[in-house]
């Protein structure tokens, strides 16, 4: 990688691991939105750097574009509410054990393969020891005609079944989130509304007093 | 420093520890979806790079790619829940969704 490429990486990996770390420690979500913001465009750097242009864009898109965006109507809509009302009441042994936990887990997984695997294979067409340039063939890997061909003939079919999922998202979303209308609210439950008692017997009187037409 | 597969998988696992760090330790439910999304996008940091690592195929980056789908259905179902227990408890502490408890 070029001496711009690793600089690039130091940059974001930073960035990305105080802007996560910021996420999870805000107390008002409207500062965590703002920091999984910066935290998604650090990404996005990242992905610049391992040659995957195109979904450093889609990252950008969805991401910065649509998801933080989403949280923050959200945090909107909500208001005042969406602040920790009261605090954490578990000790803080409990939390630094967890934390150390977690720690332990990530630190082990980075032991392991943070010196076992080499660096990068260069790209065909690039110039040697210099992945970051675009310039003709170099810009095949990871540019759009490349993952577009892969996407779109290799995977044709999941593509197509997470537009169904995208649809069942959106449908379900709006089930779930949609509050009752005045007349849904009125309109009861058809089996609390009914007066009669429940009888076994089918040919029994009628207890609310219709009586059928003869 | 040389980077290189194992500086990506080790941000990658540093990030995914903070993003699951923050959805345990967090009471808020938007803090906790953010979290999720800080992990999701710690694995397709991690896909991107082992596929810079084997670049004669695509596959990993097409996988960060639904991953990227998956995580934005899931960010609005996830959020239409939220409005819904918000309305029902005037709250959004993931310790007041307990309509199922017995």
């Amino acid at each position: 990688m070029s001496l711009g490429g690793q600089l690039l990486f130091a940059f974001a990996g930073l960035i990305a691991i105080l802007s996560a770390l910021l996420t999870v420690t805000q107390r008002s979500p409207l500062r965590a939105a703002v920091a999984l913001l910066v935290h998604v465009v650090s990404l996005a750097g990242l992905y610049l750097t391992l040659h995957a242009h195109l979904l450093a864009a889609i990252q950008l898109l969805v991401y910065a574009g649509a998801v933080v965006v989403l949280f923050v109507f959200v945090i909107m809509l909500i208001g005042p509410g969406a602040l920790d009302v009261k605090p954490d009441q578990r000790g803080l042994m409990v939390k630094l054990l967890g934390g150390a936990t977690i720690v332990m887990v990530a630190g082990a997984i980075a032991a392991q393969v943070g010196h076992a695997v080499g660096i990068f294979p260069g790209l065909p067409g690039c110039p040697e020891g210099d992945t970051t340039t675009l310039a003709g063939e170099c810009g095949q890997f990871g540019g759009v005609d490349a993952l577009s061909n892969a996407i779109y003939v290799g995977a044709a079919i999941p593509f197509e079944l997470v537009s169904v999922l995208l649809l069942v998202a959106i449908v379900g979303a709006i089930a779930v989130a949609r509050g009752h209308t005045d007349a849904e609210k009125k309109a009861k439950d058809p089996v609390e509304l009914d007066p009669r008692p429940r009888s076994a017997d089918p040919n029994s009187p009628d207890p609310s007093g219709i009586t059928p037409a003869e | 420093m040389v980077t290189g597969l194992g500086t990506y998988l080790t941000l990658s696992a540093v990030l995914f520890g903070i993003g699951a760090a923050g959805f345990l330790a967090r009471r808020n439910l938007l803090l906790q979806l953010m979290s999720i999304e800080i992990m999701l996008n710690s694995v397709n940091l991690a896909l991107v790079a082992i596929n810079r690592a084997h670049p004669t195929s695509h596959a990993g980056q097409v996988f960060a790619f639904f991953v990227i789908a998956v995580a934005a259905a899931e960010a609005s179902v996830g959020l239409a829940i939220l409005i819904s227990v918000f309305r029902l408890k005037k709250s959004v502490e993931s310790d007041r969704a307990d309509l199922l408890k017995g």
